[in-house]
């Protein structure tokens, strides 16, 4: 009985939202930006998976559908670069090449330090797309041959990673204008790192969306041909 | 609400055929974006019909990472085998990119102020 449900998407969009609640609460009751919501979440419910020895696949069943709302979020990000267009246009240069630099340095600091560090070539491939929003970064990584999985898991705590200090790195390196932020933090940390720059600024929110679809558009184009052209 | 949620869905839609049926390496959604924008800015799409939908998601959006990062688990074997390059490459990259990404525009912003407006 147990296992039989075990076996419905049931179990793994409840787990993943009751976790997800909890570790929400812990957060903002703590108000400690190291307890962000994704990276508890995702540490507890591996922790419990394997505790309870329950396989990855039974979760994933329900994990998709949960999965699948990223996808209509992705387009609702069109809202909030609608709203804030005029301030966004103003400062279309710095926004533009700003993408831009951080797209290349993400795939070559990222690539490059993998390979130094002696990682095999799928490892190396499957870190080149890593600033990039999951969905693009798996269809980027499916076409030069990484493991997507992986990508997606790299990509993810990519985005906790800024969505932790990556204001907080920000102002201490000297950038303080709120659409600077947003524009390192959601070019670097995608998704995650916006879901913190809304809460911080919304402004900064707004740019940090467009650098998610920008940087996903200059990466698709840019990292098969780098590959392709060092074959 | 609803009508919000069936035109997020509806240009989701609209960008994966397109995405699809022209080979872009672009994916749907992010087609789908570009594609809200531009219905908005047209004014074929009214703001109210659809913030009320796009603000629910996106004050969500970090939950629907979860499921992706769980897939780690997976990977754990590899991981342990090539931690080095793996957690260097993703901890550094993250702060290069975002120490570039943020002089690249707040040195462009300084200097050339408004893009000559």
């Amino acid at each position: 009985m147990a296992n039989e449900l075990l076996q419905t998407p049931l179990f793994g969009v409840g787990l993943t939202l009751a976790v997800y609640a909890l570790a929400q609460k812990l957060y903002l009751r703590t108000g400690k930006i190291l307890l962000n919501p994704v990276a508890i979440s995702i540490a507890a419910i591996i922790l419990l998976l394997i505790l309870c020895g329950i396989p990855y696949e039974v979760y994933a069943q329900g994990g998709r559908y949960v999965l699948f709302l990223l996808g209509p979020s992705v387009v609702a990000l069109g809202v909030p670069l609608y709203r804030r267009r005029q301030e966004i246009l103003a400062r279309r240069a710095p926004i533009l090449i700003g993408i831009f630099a951080g797209a290349l340095t993400s795939i070559v600091v990222a690539s490059g330090l993998a390979w130094l560090l002696g990682g095999s070539r799928e490892v190396v491939l499957s870190l080149a797309p890593k600033s990039v929003t999951t969905p693009i970064a798996i269809s980027i990584v499916e076409k030069i041959g990484g493991i997507a999985p992986l990508t997606a898991a790299l990509v993810v705590l990519t985005g906790c990673q800024g969505a932790i200090c990556g204001p907080e790195f920000c102002r201490w390196i000297g950038i303080r204008d709120p659409a600077a932020i947003g524009l390192a933090v959601g070019t670097a940390s995608h998704g995650i790192g916006t879901a913190r720059m809304l809460e911080i600024d919304r402004l900064g929110g707004a740019v940090a969306g467009l650098a998610i679809g920008l940087n996903g558009l200059v990466t698709a184009f840019l990292l098969p041909l780098l590959f392709y052209s060092f074959r | 609400m609803v009508r919000g949620f069936a035109i997020l869905l509806a240009l989701q839609f609209l960008g994966e055929t397109i995405s699809k049926k022209l080979a872009l390496p672009i994916p749907g959604n992010v087609l789908g974006m570009g594609l809200l924008l531009l219905f908005l800015l047209l004014g074929l799409v009214r703001i109210e019909w659809v913030e009320e939908a796009a603000e629910l998601l996106l004050s969500h959006l970090a939950l629907f990472f979860v499921p992706a990062g769980v897939g780690v688990m997976v990977y754990f074997g590899l991981i342990a085998r090539e931690w080095l390059p793996i957690v260097v490459a993703t901890f550094v990259s993250t702060f290069v990119v975002m120490a570039v990404t943020g002089w690249v525009a707040v040195r462009l912003e300084g200097k050339g102020g408004r893009d000559g407006e």
